[in-house]
């Protein structure tokens, strides 16, 4: 028996969502920039998909820009809008808990002669808003912020950051590849300028995803090509990819509310089965709002990287902080700016719950977490 | 699947190599369920325990359908094993770090993992063989079948314990064998070099990487002189000398001269000729007794005071403190301080110890 509990890596594809794709793959094999019937049918597959995932994120379909993911969504965001050639250097403002995909596209804006703030976080993980007030300048021309954070699932909040960013006119990114699927979220009545998702972190398949952005909003392609996504993104579309994560928008749409209701209390339940049962443990960003389906926790005197594989041995997957190349587990960098010593990052465990996860499961990893955690301390302790 | 249906569970040291790759192999057709361990422990830049042999270690593991973890340990390694060697030439000694990467890394370390993976040994593709004492009952540690590629003097710190947990199934094959039952098995790294014998001096320049460990710590410039207190010369650091050097001395002269002392304090290098290099026994300290009891009597048997060497005739006198003296019966050229000096019976390693000193 396998227990996945590591769904902010990665899900597992909806029998739903896969038998879209397979009915895609199988018989809709025209090019949607065709003109013919096959072209047509194919367009309008891409289309039905476009808005679907505009009605889940309530935004205009013509908002929705493909991608292969929430990495070429965020640096799409990030390089294609400031690198427009009319714009000169000026200052972004974005966090130190980002992930690397707006991480590295802000060191590459910052060698083209950006000026980037990123802003420091508390112990529980949340940016003070003061401090985002303060940071934006004459010339910030863009805020880009992680709305839930992938290791430990704090949340910023978008609605003051949305309102603080409007009021000094700069223009707002949010990466919102964990939150979506798991939290409902209304472009309607937030002033948010783009917005990056992924499928694969809600059930859809991996290397599809879309920033939602104002067609009105000159940028520069990342992609340059044909005139696929009005230009914005050149080369045939990933049709099978994008239908598929229309069903997962689909889906998500109608099952949000008992999706959240279900992770958090399986979470909770994980929680409590910890504190209660194993001595020596805190939970990262405790006191922060978060999302329903992550738990991350702090196993004192134990390397997460050795829980992580004796775990898995006994069937059980989760992650120590961000997925890594084999054998360079650094101490994760949003628990460093959390205020948390690299030993406590190193000890520190995710566990995320998803589609699939019962209490069965839960109970069964929690008592492999009573026998597992004090080998650790004893075998890799001192 | 009940406990009892399950098989055992072991843990095998998976360098990426050759060795270990069939030693893994020969696990799994012997039925056991076996798990590849890699051990991270220098890093990108060297040519053994690096991030590329921990991939050919994992090809390897798909291959066998076995599961595969690496064990990272990078910074242990830096400071018990790197900054140690480094250390040990600043000392005036001739450090071989091997025996403290088996010792600890590979078996102290490993077995602790094996632990927290509930398994009950670890296996690895040394060659070296280990018995029980039909007596005593106590675990033996023997010098591998195929002597060319023996690897008990890097062992001669297992302890009882850890003899009880390990299992080294390559010691009754010879390297060539093993090589064929890899390519049988189609394993990736059926014909991969040897690895070096310090994996992270890659180059065999012992002076540079000294240099670049301990760039802080370097003693500079001293004088060589003669066993008479003569100043020949002098040298760049005392780091790029190892007792028993005749080679770039940089004193030119006729006379064959071969470095007898390295003076740390001093920062002398003494030099004298081939008489003087030989000694007639040696010191040594934090000796192991693989049998977990110090002789209460003098020993006789080899002794090999370097990896490679054959072997010399030897009594070893236990101190009670720890060490031991050893006195060879005949002179024995090229005693270093720092290398370990490894006590064989027969096919037997009663044990070893750390050399401190030599006497003529």
């Amino acid at each position: 028996m396998r227990i996945y509990l590591d769904h902010n890596a990665t899900t597992p594809v909806r029998s739903e969502v896969a038998d879209a794709m397979d009915r895609v793959l199988r018989e809709v094999h025209g090019n949607p920039s065709s003109t013919h019937s096959e072209g047509s049918a194919a367009r309008e597959a891409l289309e039905t998909a476009r808005s679907r995932v505009a009605l889940l994120l309530g935004t205009r379909p013509d908002r929705v820009l493909f991608t292969a993911g929430a990495t070429e969504a965020n640096n799409t965001a990030l390089l294609g809008l400031l690198r427009r050639r009319e714009q000169a250097p000026g200052h972004v403002v974005s966090t130190q808990v980002e992930h690397p995909s707006v991480e590295a596209a802000l060191q590459v804006l910052e060698s083209t002669g950006w000026r980037v703030t990123r802003l420091p976080v508390d112990s529980d993980g949340v940016v003070a808003l003061t401090a985002l007030a303060d940071a934006l300048c004459d010339d910030t021309a863009l805020v880009s912020v992680l709305w839930a954070n992938n290791e430990t699932g704090v949340l910023q909040d978008l609605e003051a950051w949305s309102a603080i960013v409007r009021e000094h006119g700069a223009l707002l990114h949010v990466d919102a590849t964990q939150g979506i699927g798991k939290l409902p979220i209304d472009l309607g009545s937030l002033s948010i300028d783009l917005l990056s998702l992924s499928a694969h972190k809600f059930n859809g398949p991996k290397g599809v995803g879309c920033l939602v952005v104002d067609p009105e909003l000159g940028f520069e392609p990342i992609l340059h090509g044909g005139p696929q996504e009005k230009g914005r993104r050149g080369g045939t579309e990933n049709l099978a990819g994008i239908v598929g994560l229309g069903v997962a928008c689909d889906l998500a749409d109608k099952e949000l509310d008992q999706r959240s209701l279900r992770y958090s209390m399986l979470r909770d339940r994980l929680w409590e089965g910890i504190r209660t049962r194993i001595d020596g443990v805190k939970r990262n960003g405790s006191t922060a709002a978060l999302l329903p389906n992550t738990l991350n926790v702090e196993f004192e005197d134990t390397a997460g990287e050795v829980l992580l594989q004796a775990l898995d041995l006994e069937g059980v997957a989760a992650s120590a902080g961000a997925a890594c190349h084999s054998g360079s587990i650094e101490p994760s960098h949003v628990l460093t700016a959390m205020g948390r010593t690299p030993e406590s990052a190193r000890g520190s465990l995710r566990l995320s719950v998803g589609f699939g996860t019962d209490e069965e499961q839960i109970d069964f990893v929690l008592d492999r977490l009573c026998e597992l955690v004090p080998r650790v301390r004893e075998a890799e302790g001192a | 699947m009940s406990d009892a249906e399950r098989s055992e569970r072991v843990v095998v040291a998976m360098s990426g190599g050759v060795d270990s790759s069939v030693a893994a192999a020969l696990m799994v057709e012997a039925g056991y369920e076996v798990i590849g361990v890699t051990l991270n422990l220098a890093g990108g830049a060297s040519r053994c325990c690096s991030l590329e042999d921990a991939d050919d270690a994992r090809r390897v593991a798909e291959r066998l359908g076995i599961r595969f973890y690496v064990a990272n340990y990078r910074e242990r390694f830096d400071t018990e094993v790197k900054q140690a060697f480094a250390d040990a030439y600043l000392a005036g000694r001739t450090p071989i770090p091997c025996v403290t990467c088996n010792s600890r890394f590979k078996f102290e370390y490993l077995l602790d993992r094996a632990k927290v993976f509930g398994a009950g040994s670890v296996v690895s593709g040394h060659y070296a063989r280990i018995d029980t004492d039909p007596i005593s009952k106590r675990r033996r540690l023997l010098r591998a079948a195929d002597p060319q590629k023996d690897q008990t003097y890097f062992l001669f710190e297992l302890t009882q314990q850890q003899l009880q947990a390990l299992w080294f199934p390559l010691g009754d094959m010879k390297k060539s064998e093993v090589r064929e039952y890899a390519r049988r098995l189609g394993l990736a790294t059926a014909e991969k070099p040897e690895s070096q014998e310090i994996c992270f001096v890659p180059d065999g320049d012992y002076a540079a990487a000294v240099e670049r460990i301990r760039p802080d710590r370097l003693p500079g410039p001293g004088e060589i002189r003669d066993t008479h207190g003569r100043r020949l010369g002098t040298h760049a650091g005392i780091h790029r000398f190892t007792v028993g050097q005749r080679r770039g001395l940089g004193i030119g002269g006729g006379d064959k001269r071969y470095v007898t002392e390295i003076d740390a304090d001093r920062n002398l290098v003494i030099v004298g000729d081939r008489q003087a290099v030989m000694a007639k026994g040696a010191r040594l300290e934090r000796v192991n007794w693989i049998s977990g009891e110090t002789p209460d009597a003098p020993v006789r048997a080899s002794v090999r005071v370097r990896y490679r060497h054959e072997g010399a005739a030897a009594t070893i006198e236990p101190d009670g403190l720890g060490g031991a003296v050893v006195r060879f019966n005949e002179p024995v050229s090229a005693v270093s301080p720092g290398q370990a000096v490894v006590f064989d019976v027969g096919e037997e390693v009663l044990g070893g110890g750390w050399i401190v000193g030599s006497f003529r």
